[in-house]
């Protein structure tokens, strides 16, 4: 294939993601929306306003970025995961495995495809947190960096977890067991200098921990981390990631019999 | 004439361990509409797997117009369509987008991919159809949608695994003419069917594959001609209660008025008439019995378990 060849498959895999979760938008991009303003409603204005200041700032300008950052994790890594699993049990996949599309376009496609839905899911929530807070952003670059890697690393997750899944159960397990408790405890609805030193060094082997910060510095300006380590990792997990989904489908593993 | 297909030495052996393929050689010459034929089991499909790379083989080379798959495996797919057996296309898309996704995925601008799309789909009578999901089609629109999709980059070789399977009969006619179309257009063909008579139909050559390996390799003719008996089926104006005696070769009543006579290779059939006509029996029609294909495929295979025990 050539370069133009090559960007004609990547759009058509790209297309075909954003236009299957813009055609099921009552389940992938309307949730989200309705679970965060009661996020907003319920953390924000009812029990912040007795929370107080924090990081010296209200509750509610404190815990937005961190609920922005959690809807681009869950939704840029279900859609990848719910939607290369479907192919896959659809056989479906079996369209672009026949074809001359080289793996790398394939892997890219769907991560641009969990991008988009993270990406889009997260400005729909920013527009939402907007009927309750102004959010005044300071780094605008750090800002669209980390949530633009954010997602492609949870995209590239997502896709791992599709490749090994054998039944839909397998899909629903990361997110509600890992994804979940490490969002929750990722710092999105407190500062961890709240926690006792121990329970901050356990705080801070949790890689959400990082992009929570990150994108948290860039709005309000505050961390509880180093902004540098946060992307290095960040970029480090991306790294290693993209090498194991190309190991994946340039082997066949649990795609190719 | 090229080579369309070369297998050589081909293996593969599941994780269970399961010998499917034992070291197959097969060539497809280009324009060939060519059969494959097998048992449930034999290999066809795993065949047909490893040459669209949904396979991983275990050994042996596979080239498609000389481009190997391993090596230059953009080129060999770029000649290569595939009709799987089994649905395998998104439930919930439209036939019209699941075969323009196909043509991206070959890389095709966007307005050619609308101009054969509509041509293809309109050819196979889709065209009314093509914003509806496609689980809302019947079986043999799916089936049709599944040969316009391997057929929307204009593939050199296009590989059918059963595709008439469940077919009703005129819908099954009416793909075998538009195959018999596009092959005299130059498209090489690989058909595997459990329709006997449909690779008698369709096929100049074919190949029988039993336990993962090729029993039988030549044209249908050659095939055909190795058949030691031969059944005709003849019709009578009068009712028959019985079989008639006829001397040397053996009658089989198969209704009140037709009978089916065994005729050896080399034997006349003028006797036959002779002796209905001594018993007063008129003859009304005369036919080949179909299915001859399936005599030699039964008997092959047969033959081939007999010898393995």
């Amino acid at each position: 294939m050539n370069a133009q060849q090559k960007w004609i498959a990547l759009s058509s895999i790209v297309s075909k993601e954003i236009h299957r979760f813009t055609r099921i938008w009552v389940q992938t991009l309307l949730p989200p929306a309705i679970t965060m303003s009661l996020y907003f409603v319920i953390f924000g204005t009812l029990i912040g306003s007795r929370i107080g200041q924090m990081g010296g700032f209200s509750y509610m300008e404190f815990v937005v970025p961190g609920l922005i950052m959690m809807s681009v994790i869950t939704n840029s890594y279900s859609n990848v995961v719910s939607s290369f699993y479907s192919a896959k049990f659809q056989r479906s996949i079996e369209e672009i495995l026949v074809s001359p599309t080289p793996n790398y376009i394939i892997l890219l496609g769907y991560v641009m495809g969990g991008v988009s839905r993270g990406l889009l899911v997260g400005a729909i929530v920013t527009l939402m947190s907007l009927f309750f807070t102004d959010l005044q952003v300071q780094h605008l670059g750090i800002t669209i960096a980390i949530v633009f890697l954010t997602s492609v690393l949870f995209s590239l997750m997502g896709f791992v977890n599709a490749v090994f899944a054998n039944s839909f159960d397998d899909i629903s397990i990361i997110p509600t067991f890992v994804l979940t408790p490490l969002t929750y405890l990722g710092g999105v609805f407190y500062s961890i200098s709240l926690l006792p030193d121990l329970w901050q060094g356990v705080s801070l082997l949790n890689p959400i921990l990082y992009m929570v910060n990150v994108f948290r510095f860039g709005i309000l300006g505050i961390s509880d981390i180093q902004v540098e380590y946060a992307f290095m990792g960040v970029l480090v997990f991306i790294a290693l990631l993209t090498m194991l989904c190309l190991y994946l489908l340039e082997t066949g593993k649990r795609l190719r019999a | 004439m090229g080579k369309a297909l070369e297998i050589r030495n081909l293996k593969k052996v599941y994780d269970n361990r399961f010998h499917a393929l034992k070291g197959i050689d097969l060539d497809v010459s280009e324009g060939d509409f060519f059969a494959l034929l097998g048992p449930n089991g034999a290999g066809k499909s795993t065949t047909i797997g490893v040459i669209c790379s949904l396979v991983r083989k275990t050994g042996g080379q596979v080239s498609v117009f000389g481009h190997n798959i391993d090596t230059d495996f953009s080129a060999a797919k770029q000649e290569l369509g595939v009709v799987p057996q089994e649905f395998n296309f998104s439930q919930f898309e439209s036939p019209l987008r699941i075969v323009l996704n196909q043509a991206g995925y070959y890389g095709m601008p966007k307005a050619l991919a609308a101009e054969r799309a509509e041509h293809y789909l309109r050819k196979l009578g889709l065209w009314e159809k093509r914003n509806d999901q496609a689980r809302m089609l019947s079986g043999g629109m799916k089936r049709r949608l599944m040969i316009v999709r391997a057929l929307i980059h204009q593939p050199r070789l296009l590989i059918l695994d059963e595709p008439t399977a469940g077919v009703d009969i005129e819908l099954r006619r009416s793909m075998w003419e538009f195959l018999r179309e596009i092959n005299a257009a130059g498209t090489t063909i690989i058909l595997t069917t459990h329709y006997l008579e449909e690779a008698e139909s369709l096929c100049r050559n074919i190949a029988i594959i039993n336990h993962g390996e090729i029993v039988e390799n030549t044209s249908v003719k050659a095939l055909l001609k190795t058949l030691n008996k031969e059944h005709f089926v003849l019709d009578t104006r009068a009712a028959l209660e019985t079989a008639p005696k006829l001397e040397g070769y053996e009658v089989k009543l198969l209704e009140d008025h037709s009978m089916e006579v065994e005729v050896e290779k080399g034997q006349s059939l003028n006797p036959v008439f002779s002796a209905l006509n001594e018993q007063g029996i008129e003859v009304l029609s005369m036919r080949n019995k179909a299915n001859r294909l399936e005599e030699l495929f039964v008997s092959m295979v047969s033959k081939q378990a007999e010898g393995k025990q």
